[in-house]
């Protein structure tokens, strides 16, 4: 009788351990996959600037100061929804936004650029992709938060939110002029 | 019969090359092509996630075989164009998981369950060779389940 029991047990344990499973799933797979870019340098590029036509920038430039680099492109559907957050955290000042833009029509992405507001510093065009791939870009629109020595110390893979933005990146500027966290992590 | 069947399985594999959808160019070398095929079938799509590169029409998949094209051309081997891409997208992008320290336990779990399995069917059958014999004793329905 006692003994009976036993596989009982083990079958509401199993459907204990599964229920974890399931209700500690992510929503969308592609959330979970840790950037292997975090506390790792920032990748070295060089691309030419979306509209200062002509004019080369480096990665180099990322040095010296925190950076938000933000990858989008005007065939990017979440980054239409994630435009307004960035124009936020530039109203913001904590840290200047570098835009990738990423395999895009130069033209459309200025077109966008001036009709919906313009939060980047800088814009890159990445038109190859080539450079999206060092980053370990998969899906746009991603944004890497780069420290003063070039190191990459977040990421958010998806459209940000001012959310995502108070609770994983302003921790991590420190103690600066607004409401940002005690200290950086 | 053997014909038609010869035949039917002749358009089944001659089928799969209405799905390619890789437009790379390929390599001169059929030694480098043949090493490129293999390659693209052994990393993920991460767009697509359950798709390899070798079969999927995204963009980004699209750039990624052309950037182990042309890897290959410029003589890295296998392994550095693995490290290639796991610097970049991480272990996820690899089909076929290195082992490592953090995931040596999914290694030896099939070994351990299969030794823990056999301990408890060793004990039962222990138990069981101890039991006196007698004729009308219902079966265990645990042990015989």
């Amino acid at each position: 009788m006692k003994r009976s029991l036993l596989p009982l047990g083990l079958f509401a344990l199993l459907v204990i351990v599964l229920a974890f499973g399931i209700y500690n799933a992510p929503r969308n797979g592609s959330k979970i996959i840790v950037s292997p870019l975090l506390g790792k340098s920032a990748p070295e590029f060089t691309l030419p600037k979306l509209i200062d036509v002509g004019q080369q920038y480096s990665g180099q430039s990322l040095r010296g100061g925190w950076h938000l680099v933000n990858v989008w492109g005007t065939w990017c559907v979440e980054c239409r929804a994630e435009h307004a957050t960035l124009l936020q955290i530039k109203g913001e000042g904590r840290v200047p936004i570098v835009g990738i833009d990423w395999k895009d029509d130069d033209a459309s992405a200025v077109a966008w650029l001036a009709q919906l507001g313009n939060p980047y510093q800088t814009v890159v065009a990445d038109r190859d992709g080539r450079v999206a791939i060092d980053w370990g870009v998969y899906g746009a629109p991603e944004s890497f938060l780069v420290n003063p020595q070039g190191i990459v110390v977040e990421k958010q893979t998806g459209a940000m939110t001012m959310e995502d933005w108070r609770s994983k990146f302003l921790p991590h500027l420190g103690t600066g002029a607004q409401s940002a966290g005690k200290s950086g992590s | 019969m053997s014909t038609r069947k010869a035949v039917a399985v002749a358009l089944l594999a001659l089928s799969t090359a209405a799905f390619a959808v890789d437009n790379t160019p390929p390599l001169a070398d059929p030694a480098m092509q043949q090493r490129y095929l293999a390659l693209i079938n052994e990393f993920r799509c991460m767009q697509c996630q359950n798709e390899a590169l070798a079969d999927s029409n995204v963009s980004l998949a699209a750039d990624l075989r052309l950037e182990i094209h042309d890897l290959i051309k410029s003589g890295k081997s296998d392994d550095q164009i693995r490290d290639y891409l796991v610097a970049r997208y991480g272990e996820f992008i690899l089909f076929r998981p290195r082992m490592s320290w953090r995931n040596a336990w999914l290694w030896a779990a099939p070994g351990v369950l299969l030794l823990g399995g056999l301990a408890i069917a060793l004990r039962v059958l222990r138990q069981r060779a101890r039991m006196p014999i007698s004729g009308d004793d219902p079966p265990d329905p645990v042990t015989d389940a």
